[in-house]
């Protein structure tokens, strides 16, 4: 395979289009804005994509489309953006113009305070009006989960959210008004080259395609592969690794593709939580709220299935959910993929079945059978944007006799890995579904594991919530009585 | 002489919802924070080395590879202080700029890099190699207690009544205790210094500080120069809420040190992590307490102590602990009362300032005795309250001999109860708990009384100064800060008013030592009585001479001279106000004036536990219901309701802010915002990814904030208005409380929970948990 081979990489930035040639693989596109470009509207609030003070749009085609999301400039990689738009604070408004709706919204309500926090709510308000003009509390509430704000409590912000469409025209901002001019713009720049560029810790690479990662990666096992950076974006703004040569993957369409078939969905290894969600809440409504309680917004805009299920995390939001719905990995090396069990994937802590060369290329998740019950559970100090304590996924299926057939319990936050419960789904299997079968099932999940105690919770708490979960389950397949909060949509 | 027309009133005076003055920099990422001021050519960037161990003996430093890693211009050390290797802003002498021989938390700065760059610089700190040798460390108070530590600070004891004889008469005795921790601030900029060298001795600073003139201070004092050296200015925070009344200094003197020795300008900015680590918290509390009480709920005696983790220094732990029994009676009388403070040493960070100054867990002790009284007796926790709040004959004394005297707690309790609807939702809750066996609600309405004042009386004092220029425009500096409080919008206002122009007329400037000298902290609440007063005497210095010489010019009265809006009326003429002042400017008046406020009535004896510490009180109330999983101890705050005491509001807008804001900062730190430490005594929960404060969705699901508008402040504070700033963050008790009534229900609300703060999932299922063992064992 021929490939052509660019030494730069050449993005929209505002109104002007970049090129970049001497870029490392390490800038975060926060210090690129600040630092080299002098926009400093943007802000560092915790460098590791949890405060939303350097919130920035990004702007990406996919077939065509071009949508604008919202994601943290901190963990983001600059030589990640070759051909995206990428949209800062400091360009909504002309000095002396008139403010943007958004930040007229900001101004009328009283909405800052120490003003801060404040252009990385502007934008996450900005990018959510552009995808949805009249969005209820609860979206609002969603679309902030990222954004961190320690003066207002809120209240002020989220009537300016509200106040936005009152106040503007969506037709009449300039990225909608503009719209095929940009993609325009956006189209021009991709010419299907491989980008290469730096040396030694500065190294990076974007593929050309697919087939261009695979020939990459097998001839440089030792490489970074990066998707999302949300989580690889903080082995360099927080331990200062060195992590080239990097090879990204965000930018390759290939990788963004979702399939869906009769017996089940295939997630290429780059969509992200956002772009997975339509599919996963009409297939899998039980995952909906875990879906919307993965980071923040811009997190979900950013981070990846893929990306969640190859850092092998013990505590990542998707894996227990995946396995309990029996997910594989497809992973492939060169030219040859094969698909592993998502539960055996992962080892041990630190340890996944992934020869040097393979990466993950695309994550396939079966549907359900109808007689089957599903659940999922995430357990969090916060509610939302935090990372799970334990994270419970649960399903069964049922003979004609109504007896429990099969059994599939995984959790999160319990072990070294996510891990299926071995002991619990045993006292479930072949017994009908009670509360003596469930008590049963909660004793022996104290043998499948043996929890640690650190700053999210205590061994005692995860494994008495890890029990109680399993009744959870229970009472939720029993009567009307609510088991759990009723998540009330703020007025 | 123009004749004008009077204008009903001018734009954006007192009491008036005016908009924050930077509101539209904010959105716009125009307002200039320290980190966006454009840097000097050459500017060099300090980065701090930390300790990674919580207390050892420092053997040896080995700089090799931090010297000669890229970019690195050199290091600083304690060697390389030609002043004082202090900044203890007790004046004790334990807080060192660098640590030498031994360090005492675990992130103690002991040395700083300078590098081209910050990256540079924090990669090379990162290669030192440092040899400890371990010392036995304690990091939890009690262990502290236990493992006899010393007290960083004489501790405080305040005693009325006759103890003994108050518990030999009750006819109810109860103990208990309680945990309540700490809170990072979690300002979202963090600290950050830059410092540019000048002639001679000379250096200006840009620090994000909340003490500019304590800041100029330390400087001196560890450059080893005179303050008249030393110019601190500031014109914004992102946020401070008291972590950056002491703890900016040391980034400060570092950032001075560094632009000394090298002769360039230098900036220093920690990462978040190190920030956390390295800087100064909320105190966490542990309360001992005994309360003795009739049959009924009134109480007769409360013995308690409050011990708090001070961390490896005094900081500001002395008045900090003082405040905390200062605000540990909240709204209610105690017969007999004795309430101690041990403000023990621990190998953490030294912990300082949070809004509330240590009020907020003397509060929380407070009204866990209530608490705990009401579900000994069965009761409503609010019956209890009613019954004990300060009023009538003999019941106004403080446990400091201060009388209150502005009590109005019972009308905002009341107007609250009705509007909130009380009575009626409490059987509602109740009810719904007999129903529902899995999710549990709890409602609570809690009290507030906050006394305004520094406790450190010579802080009780503020300076302004205005200049009206000649071509009428204002020009208004002031010693306090803006950290987004919207101290410099208020400020403007009352000078707006004072001259009767409307607020566009006037600029306020970044706060700066060379203006404003020997100013007090913004903190305590007081930025706006405070400033807000000086600044008005500065107008008032100005508007005297200006009638006096309108008189001498018109032959007017002095009496016929009056600012009316934008103009000033000279007898029955009206001149527009630029027109007048340029008159004026002819004829020689002198345009400019300092004001000066100083806070009267306050003293205090600490000695003697006796005095009035507070000018007057703040007051508020909040009724929190909320819903429990008990299968998780998850749960969901679904209404809140507050009436707040902001007197007679300079802007009732921002005031709601303030109270808004505040709320969920409180609501934060009683939830979920958990400080942990493991057994190195390395804190783990330094950054967000770990340490959780409460996002949009954590939000009241119904939130109605209301100012008691009828309040007017029966001291003569700036314009009749009361503090906002602290007051409100001890509204959320009420959220804890109610939590803990959701909790009790599973023993049919006979036990008090006793659940510690912050009442994270895991503390309230584990609550839940032992009220269900102790319902089964009767």
């Amino acid at each position: 395979m021929t490939v052509q081979i660019r030494s730069s990489i050449r993005f929209l930035l505002n109104h002007r289009q970049v090129e970049l040639s001497a870029v490392s693989a390490v800038q975060t596109l926060l210090d690129f804005l600040r630092l080299d470009r002098n926009l400093r509207g943007t802000k560092e609030g915790c460098a590791e994509g949890d405060c939303g003070a350097c919130t920035v749009l990004v702007g990406r085609l996919l077939d065509g489309r071009l949508k604008y999301e919202s994601v943290n400039a901190c963990i983001r990689f600059v030589g990640s953006l070759d051909g995206c738009h990428i949209v800062t604070v400091d360009s909504l408004a002309v000095p002396g113009g008139p403010l943007h709706p958004v930040q007229q919204a900001m101004v009328d309500t009283h909405a800052s305070q120490c003003g801060f926090c404040t252009p990385g709510f502007v934008m996450s308000l900005y990018g959510l009006w552009m995808e949805n003009p009249k969005p209820s509390v609860a979206e609002i509430e969603k679309a902030l989960q990222g954004n961190l704000c320690r003066c207002t409590g809120y209240a002020a912000i989220l009537r300016a959210a509200e106040a936005v469409s009152v106040i503007g025209d969506l037709d009449r901002d300039p990225l909608v008004a503009e719209r095929a001019k940009i993609v325009e713009k956006l189209e021009a720049l991709k010419d299907g080259k491989r980008v290469e560029i730096g040396e030694g810790s500065e190294r990076f690479l974007l593929p050309a395609s697919v087939d261009d990662l695979a020939e990459i990666y097998e001839a440089e096992p030792k490489a970074r592969i990066v998707a999302g950076s949300t989580d690889v974006g903080l082995w360099v703004t927080k331990f200062m690794r060195d992590i080239a040569p990097v090879v990204h993957l965000s930018h390759l369409d290939e990788l963004r593709r979702i399939a869906v078939d009769e017996a089940g969905i295939t997630f290429g290894a780059g969509v992200s939580y956002t772009e997975s969600f339509p599919l996963i809440a009409k297939h899998f409504p039980q995952l909906i709220e875990l879906w919307n309680r993965i980071g923040g917004q811009q997190v979900r805009n950013m981070g990846t299935i893929g990306g969640n299920i190859a850092n092998g995390s013990p505590i990542g939001d998707t894996p227990p959910a995946l396995i309990a719905l029996g997910a594989s990995v497809v992973l492939r090396k060169g030219k040859i993929s094969r698909s592993v069990p998502l539960e055996s994937f992962f080892i041990e802590y630190g340890k996944q079945d992934r020869q040097p060369g393979e990466f993950v290329e695309a994550v396939r998740i079966p549907f359900l059978n109808e007689n089957a019950l599903y659940a999922v559970y995430k357990i969090t100090k916060r509610l939302d944007e935090d990372i799970s304590a334990v994270c419970g996924a649960f399903r069964l299926t049922f003979d004609e006799n109504g007896e429990i057939s099969d059994a599939v319990i995984a959790y999160g936050g319990m072990a070294g890995t996510p891990k299926r419960a071995d002991n619990a789904e045993a006292a479930l299997i072949g017994a009908d579904w009670t509360e003596a079968t469930v008590e049963a099932a909660m004793a022996a999940l104290g043998k499948d594991y043996t929890p640690l105690t650190d700053w999210r919770a205590s061994a005692d708490y995860r494994l008495l919530v890890a029990q109680n979960l399993l009744r959870r389950f229970y009472l939720e397949t029993q009567g009307d009585e609510p088991v759990r909060l009723d998540r009330k949509q703020a007025v | 002489m123009n004749v004008m027309q009077p204008i009903n009133r001018i734009r954006g005076g007192v009491h008036e919802n005016e908009r924050h003055e930077s509101g539209h920099k904010h959105v716009t990422g125009t307002a200039e924070y320290i980190d966006d001021i454009p840097e000097p050519a050459g500017t060099l960037h300090a980065y701090l080395g930390l300790s990674q161990r919580a207390h050892a003996q420092i053997l040896s430093i080995d700089f090799d590879a931090v010297k000669s890693a890229p970019g690195v211009i050199g290091v600083l050390t304690a060697d390389d202080i030609p002043g004082e290797n202090d900044v203890s802003p007790a004046h004790k002498h334990d807080d060192p700029v660098f640590a030498t021989g031994k360090v005492e938390f675990h992130g103690q700065p002991i040395f700083a890099v300078i590098a081209e760059t910050r990256d540079a610089a924090r990669r090379a700190a990162a290669k030192v190699k440092i040899e400890y040798q371990d010392l036995p460390h304690v990091t939890d108070v009690l262990e502290a207690a236990a493992a006899n530590y010393p007290l960083v600070i004489d501790p405080l004891k305040l005693e009325r009544g006759d103890i003994a004889a108050g518990f030999a008469k009750a006819k109810n005795i109860l103990e208990g205790e309680m945990r309540i921790g700490g809170q990072d601030h979690f300002y979202l900029e963090g600290q950050i210094s830059f410092a540019i060298p000048g002639e001679d001795d000379e250096i200006t600073l840009y620090s994000s500080t909340q003490h500019p003139s304590e800041t100029q201070h330390m400087v001196g004092q560890v450059l080893g120069v005179a303050s008249n050296a030393v110019t601190i200015n500031v014109r914004r925070m992102g946020g401070a809420f008291g972590g950056k009344e002491t703890q900016a200094n040391l980034f400060a003197a570092v950032a001075a040190l560094a632009a000394k020795k090298y002769r360039c300008a230098v900036k220093i900015r920690p990462d978040r992590d190190d920030d956390m680590s390295a800087t100064g918290k909320r105190h966490d509390f542990h309360v001992g307490y005994k309360v003795g009480y009739d049959d009924d709920g009134r109480i007769e005696a409360v013995d308690a102590t409050f011990s708090a983790r001070c961390g490896f220094s005094a900081d500001l732990s002395g008045p900090v602990t003082d405040r905390a029994l200062f605000h540990a009676d909240n709204c209610y009388f105690y017969p007999h009362v004795r309430l101690r403070s041990r403000p023990l040493k621990t190998n953490t960070v030294s912990n300082t300032a949070f809004r509330g100054f240590g009020g907020p867990q003397g509060m929380v002790g407070g009204e866990r005795m209530i608490e705990d009284v009401a579900y000994a007796l069965g009761k409503d926790p609010l019956e209890i309250r009613k019954l004990n709040f300060y009023g009538g004959e003999g019941r106004n004394l403080t446990p400091y001999h201060q009388t209150v005297e502005d009590n109005i707690i019972g009308r905002i309790i009341e107007e609250l109860e009705t509007s909130c609807d009380y009575a009626a939702r409490r059987e509602a809750v109740l009810a719904f708990n007999r129903k529902s066996s899995i999710i549990k609600r709890g409602i609570a309405l809690t009290p507030v009384k906050f006394g305004i004042s520094f406790t450190k009386t010579e802080y009780n004092q503020a300076g302004a100064l205005v200049h009206v220029y000649a071509d009428g425009s204002i020009h208004l500096n002031h010693g306090g800060t803006e950290m987004g409080q919207g101290l410099y919008t208020k400020v403007a206002q009352v000078v707006a008013d004072e001259f009767q122009v409307d607020l566009d007329r006037i600029k306020v400037t970044a706060t700066t030592t060379g203006k404003v000298p020997n100013t007090s902290a913004t903190a305590a609440s007081s930025g706006s009585d405070l400033n807000g007063m000086a600044a008005a005497n500065a107008a008032q210095q100005i508007k005297a001479r200006l009638v006096t010489f309108a008189a001498e010019r018109w032959n007017v009265s002095e009496a016929d001279v009056a600012f009316e809006p934008n103009t000033v009326r000279v007898g029955a003429e009206r001149i527009a106000f630029s027109e007048f002042i340029k008159i004026a400017y002819g004829s020689r008046i002198q345009l400019s004036a300092a004001g000066f406020y100083k806070t009267p009535k306050i003293h205090w004896n600490r000695a003697e536990g006796r005095g009035r510490p507070f000018f007057y009180y703040a007051y508020g109330a909040s009724c929190s219901e909320v819903s429990v999983d008990t299968l998780t101890g998850e749960y969901q705050v679904d209404r809140v309701d507050v009436l707040h005491d902001a007197g007679k509001s300079l802007n009732p807008i921002l005031d709601i802010g303030q109270v808004e804001g505040a709320f969920v900062q409180g609501m934060g730190w009683l939830t979920t915002e958990e400080l942990w430490w493991d057994g190195k005594g390395r804190l783990r929960t330094h950054a967000p990814s770990t340490y959780k404060i409460p996002l949009a969705s954590d939000r009241p699901r119904i939130f109605n904030v209301k100012l008691a508008e009828w309040s007017v402040n029966r001291e003569e504070t700036i314009r009749r208005s009361k503090a906002v700033g602290e007051p409100p963050f001890m509204l959320p008790i009420s959220v804890l409380e109610a939590i803990s009534m959701a909790a009790a229900s599973v023993a049919e609300y006979r036990i008090s929970p006793r659940i510690d703060a912050p009442a994270t999932p895991e503390r309230v299922l584990l609550g839940i948990e032992r009220m269900r063992r102790a319902a089964r064992n009767g």
